[in-house]
């Protein structure tokens, strides 16, 4: 019996490979999504390793507001430079070192343009001298207030080199400052920065005064050890001489603790990854049912004969299922070998990308070589058991009898299908309207997954109909005709074909459907609310939005036309010790006047500097009402207490909370991020503008934009989210694609008696290909449009359950729907080529000689 | 068909000094050595002869259904020998048609659709007087809308002649015809082969293992070992068979 199956494995090697194909592109997705987020962690663990590795112990202030990953960065008050004469006191301590470092430094440059970053930190720091792990590369060490040194891979990103004057924008001026650059500086290994960080060095007091604010401050203190004395003993030495207020880590915990940080990331980013990869095995699950069925199917007179000739219904199921196990052993082999290549590239791409991320070495973790093998082989051989148990029901007398492979009715396919779409609705609509409780999202996710498979069940009798209608615009010509019956012959076959195309095509449909319709709504409401001619903001490339001088608010407000002004801050705060998103209005009044803001109590038109607002939402679950008083602790300073003094109808636009104007002062970024113009009534957006830009001229990272442009730059950021949605479902519908050769080819395959019969009657070649072609495009049309039709169905669904979330219009992506069918129709016509070509290969004679 | 029409014009299929050999070295078989053989228009030939003598061989060159190794081929005053691709489906579209012994029919299509199908293909219409005759004498109208899973094995063998007829092709080769078939169902595809040479000058070379089947035909000619040698004009089943054993005794000596 063995024997038996790997002969006729053997014997449809090409059959194989194109559904094994399936499987080694989902596996090499699973591994790819381990082995990159490993190779990047432990390239991140060796990046903080270097930067604390003279660092014994360290000493910075608590952060004043606790926040978690998902919260944002944690802002740590700057030291006062009496702790740092205090722990040079310490016993122990051989070294203190006063260190300046805080993201925010923003270096313009050759072009004009601030050089962005897309997540590494933007260092303003304090030039501390040569080092082990960092040494000058050219030039000197800063020693006047107006010269920096830089590393070497913000040098080459500004284009800029030693002797250059260049201008840095950082967090507390608000203008520009222009600088002497006079060193440039690398790592060590011949590293152009740690971790893809854009670094500028100033003297220690240009670095207090412009990154930290003040003088006299830094952001932590760095010690080191006297030879003998352990990190732990003189951290808890030190600790206890600062006193409470103050986190003292070692050096082993600092580099622990950042990492960790980045970790929680990439161990989302992963789970991200793999949710692609579960669509994508989705996909290439049906590929493999298929592949079976068929081969089954062809087969069967072979399975008869060995029923026959007394092989048991168990022996058959064996042998079709070891057949499976052979496929999906080497395809997982070949995906996971797949995989660890696709993962370093794309960490050498990511560390490329990150300005100079040193990888560290490629590692391939556990979890690569079990989620491959777990994967390729479950897949594979949970697909082949429906035709494994087929192939047992064949009677033994198929062998002596033609092989009429009745159709078999679709009542049962039906019926299980219909069940299956039932359950998987009902668990999306449970999820939907939040009635699944903590289970929501895997409702959710079980409900699409259901639903998906329920109508690939329903698939077959939905085809026969449709098929026919999608057909019958080729049947003018003979060999479109019988392309057309071709793609109907084999309800089940064309289903599940079609049916892989229909996940992935749907999934961008739902996608697309519900980010189109969140855009639209909030463009929609940003347009009512929001009363304001002229918007200034900028783009927010890295963690830290861009900001400008508050000053350019009231210059602003002086030029003639500008009949109200508004700058908009925000930072995380504790608000009664939980973490909330505060704004502050520069100007009060505009929260009616320009936000379309509406009391539900008290006075929201002033704001005392002791009095806060609420939004009615937040009120209602802080329990909050007017006269409430809340207390807030910001990013700096001490907490404080306010007086609720008015309540604003929430919407989707507003702020939970609004803080008085002084409180500014302690976010985070104390600058304005956004700032509104409302023009008097008459005055021309024209006219202001370019006055307004002047007023910009120094601070390259903001523009001034009228409100549509504004409107749409913010919901923009949607778009980049689609796209790369859409990038990695691409993925699914390429196995979808190969799913369809696959079909095409093996149906060749098995109609080559067909086929030369056609020829021998006088079809030509190139009408053979044509026909081919065309029940490939028939195909994929029809996958696109079940795709099309259910994503949309997913995607109405989600926006009518967000509706209470302020989704309220739904928008139908009419032209990307057009778009999905006419590149179905592309993808038809090249999933047809090979088998098309092969088709009209056929020796006409050996195919009817064909036994 | 008038006298002043010389005897070339009345060929439909011609072989000369055809050879075939398949594979090389050791395992070369001679399947066809010098075979030479003229089939007249409007006549039914038969080539008979014991299994491996070449028959099929024979057939398929004569269709162009396979290359010669040596020697020409011709169907009314086209040369088959040479042609490419495109030359040989357009020949066999327009001027052969098939029967084979089984697989003749398309599956996913009726009878009426596959006897309309190497029409369709060409893209000319049937002649629908001619049509209706096929029909009737087929005996298949009250089956035309039947796919071939719901045909008998005779339905089925008589729905692939009315293909090959009414297209009127220069000469039908049937490979066959009715090996696979009761000797009821065949004598009724054979009785209609014949019917369309007496009656509408259709030019049918078909070949056969079978002396009752050669025994419809007007002329048999004989196959030994890829080479013609005999042939028996208006035959009957017992001159064929009379004829096959005297062949069958040598070969045995040759063996
Ligand atoms: N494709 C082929 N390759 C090799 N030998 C072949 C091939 N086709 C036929 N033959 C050989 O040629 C000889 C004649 O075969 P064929 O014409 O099929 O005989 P038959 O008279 O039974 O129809 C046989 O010996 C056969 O084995
Ligand atoms: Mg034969």
């Amino acid at each position: 019996m063995f024997r038996a199956t790997w002969k006729s494995l053997l014997a449809r090697k090409v059959r194989l490979v194109l559904s094994g194909l399936a499987v080694v592109l989902g596996v090499m997705f699973v591994s790819g999504a381990f082995v990159l987020t490993d190779t990047l962690g432990r390239s991140f663990d060796q990046v903080f390793a270097d930067a604390y590795e003279g660092v014994d112990v360290n000493v910075n202030a608590t952060p004043k507001v606790a926040l978690d990953e998902l919260e944002g960065e944690p802002v740590s008050p700057p030291v006062p430079a009496a702790l740092l004469e205090r722990v040079r006191t310490v016993a122990g301590v051989a070294e203190a070192t006063g260190i300046i470092a805080a993201d925010g430094a923003l270096m313009i440059g050759s072009n004009g343009k601030v050089v962005t970053s897309f997540g590494p930190p933007q260092l303003g720091e304090n030039w501390l001298g040569e080092s082990d792990l960092l040494t000058l590369r050219e030039g000197r060490e800063p020693r006047a207030d107006d010269e920096i040194v830089i590393n070497a891979a913000l040098a080459q990103a500004a284009g800029v080199k030693v002797g250059d004057r260049v201008g840095v924008q950082t967090p507390f001026k608000s203008k520009k400052e222009d600088f002497h650059l006079v060193g440039i500086f690398g790592f060590s290994g011949g590293r152009d920065s740690l971790g893809g960080a854009n670094e500028i060095a100033f003297t220690t007091p240009v670095a207090q005064r412009l990154m930290l604010g003040e003088p006299d401050v830094f952001t932590n203190i760095s010690v080191q050890a006297v030879d003998g004395v352990g990190e732990e003993k003189l951290r808890d030495d030190i600790a206890a001489a600062v006193g409470d207020g103050y986190q003292v880590r070692t050096g082993e915990q600092m580099s622990a603790d950042a990492a960790a940080g980045l970790k929680e990331g990439l161990s989302f980013f992963n789970k991200i990854l793999l949710g692609f990869a579960a669509v994508a095995l989705l996909v290439g699950t049906f590929l493999i049912l298929n592949t079976f069925s068929i081969i089954v199917a062809q087969r069967t007179r072979e399975l008869a004969l060995m029923r026959a000739i007394g092989a048991s219904g168990r022996q058959i199921i064996g042998s079709v299922v070891l057949e499976a196990i052979a496929v999906g052993l080497i395809a997982s082999v070949l995906g996971l070998a797949a995989g660890i290549g696709v993962g370093a590239l794309l960490a050498y791409l990511f560390g490329e990308l990150a300005g100079g991320l040193a990888l560290a070495g490629l590692g391939v973790p556990a979890a690569a070589v079990i989620g491959a093998f777990g994967v390729g082989l479950v897949i594979t051989v949970v697909a082949a058991l429906l035709p494994a148990l087929r192939a047992a029901r064949i009677p033994p007398i198929a062998a002596m009898q033609d092989v009429a492979t009745p159709d078999r009715p679709l009542t049962k396919v039906t019926v299980s299908g219909g069940i299956v779409t039932a359950i998987g609705a009902t668990l999306l609509f449970l999820g939907l309207s939040g009635n699944a409780g903590d289970l929501t999202l895997q409702t959710i996710l079980g409900g699409v997954f259901l639903a998906f498979i329920g109508m690939a069940l329903l698939t077959p009798l939905i085809s026969r109909p449709v098929v026919g209608l999608l057909g019958a615009v080729f049947a003018w010509s003979v060999p479109g005709k019988l392309g057309r019956l071709n793609s109907g012959r084999n309800p089940r076959r064309t289903a599940i074909t079609a049916a892989a195309l229909m996940v992935g095509i749907a999934l961008v449909t739902g996608v697309t459907v519900i980010l189109d319709s969140a855009k639209s709504s909030i463009s929609a409401l940003a347009e009512d609310q929001i009363n304001a001619e002229l918007v200034i903001s900028g783009v927010q490339s890295g963690p830290r939005p861009p900001s400008f001088d508050p000053a350019v608010l009231e210059q602003a407000a002086a030029i003639p036309g500008v009949q109200l002004v508004d700058g908009e801050y925000g930072d995380m705060a504790e608000v009664d010790g939980k973490a909330t998103w505060v704004a502050v209005s520069s100007n009060v009044a505009a929260l009616e006047r320009i936000f379309s803001a509406k009391a539900t109590a008290g006075d929201i038109s002033r704001l005392g500097p002791d009095q806060m607002l609420f939004s009615s939402d937040t009120a209602k679950s802080r329990n909050v009402s007017v006269g409430s008083r809340v207390t807030v602790q910001l990013s700096r300073g001490e907490a404080r207490t306010y007086t609720v003094s008015g309540i604003y109808q929430s919407t989707e636009l507003t702020s939970p909370v609004v803080l008085p104007p002084q409180a500014a002062r302690d976010f985070a970024i104390p600058q304005p991020i956004q700032g509104f113009l409302q023009l008097a009534p008459g005055a021309r957006v024209e006219d202001v503008r370019p006055q307004v830009e002047t007023l910009l001229a120094d601070n390259p990272q903001v523009s001034v934009a009228d409100r549509a442009a504004f409107i749409k730059q913010q919901t923009s950021q949607l778009d980049g989210l689609l796209q790369m949605i859409q990038i990695l479902l691409a993925l699914a519908i390429v196995i979808a694609v190969l799913g369809i050769i696959n079909t095409l080819a093996l149906s060749v395959l098995e109609r080559t008696r067909e086929l030369g019969l056609l020829r021998a009657i006088g079809l030509r070649r190139a009408q053979t290909m044509r026909m081919i072609t065309v029940e490939a495009v028939v195909i994929s049309v029809f996958g696109a449009l079940l795709g099309v039709a259910v994503g949309t169905g997913l995607g109405a669904a989600v926006v009518e359950a967000l509706k209470d979330e302020g989704i309220t219009d739904l928008v139908l992506p009419w032209g990307q729907m057009g778009l999905f069918l006419g590149l179905a129709a592309i993808i038809g016509v090249v999933a047809a080529v090979l088998p098309a070509i092969r088709a009209a290969r056929i020796n006409v004679l050996g195919a009817i000689a064909h036994d | 068909m008038t006298a002043t029409v010389g005897r070339e014009a009345q060929v439909a299929a011609r072989a000369n000094d055809v050879w075939k050999v398949y594979g090389s070295g050791e395992a070369q078989v001679m399947a066809l050595r010098g075979v030479s053989a003229e089939f007249e228009r409007g006549r039914f030939t038969a080539i008979m002869g014991p299994s491996g003598s070449g028959k099929s061989t024979l057939m398929h060159c004569l269709a162009g259904l396979d290359s010669v190794t040596r020697g020409t081929v011709m169907i009314g005053d086209t040369t088959v020998t040479g042609l490419g691709d495109a030359g040989l489906t357009r020949l066999r579209r327009d001027k052969v048609g098939f029967i084979f012994q089984q697989f003749n029919l398309l599956p996913t299509l009726t009878a009426q659709e596959n006897i309309l199908l190497p029409m369709s293909i060409a893209g000319r219409k049937p002649d629908p007087a001619w049509y209706d005759t096929v029909i009737d004498t087929v005996g298949l109208r009250d089956r035309l809308g039947h796919r071939p899973a719901q045909l008998s094995g005779g339905q089925q063998q008589r729905v692939a002649c009315a293909r090959a007829l009414v297209a009127r092709p220069e000469v039908i080769f049937a490979d066959e015809p009715t090996g696979n078939l009761d000797s009821r169902s065949g004598a009724e595809v054979l009785n209609f082969l014949r019917n369309s040479v007496r009656e509408h000058g259709q030019t049918i070379v078909m070949v056969t293992h079978d002396p009752t089947a050669a025994a419809y035909a007007d002329r048999v000619v004989f196959l030994a070992d890829g080479q013609i040698v005999s042939e028996l004009i208006e035959p009957t089943a017992e001159t064929v068979l009379d004829t096959m054993k005297k062949l069958d005794t040598p070969v045995e000596v040759a063996r």
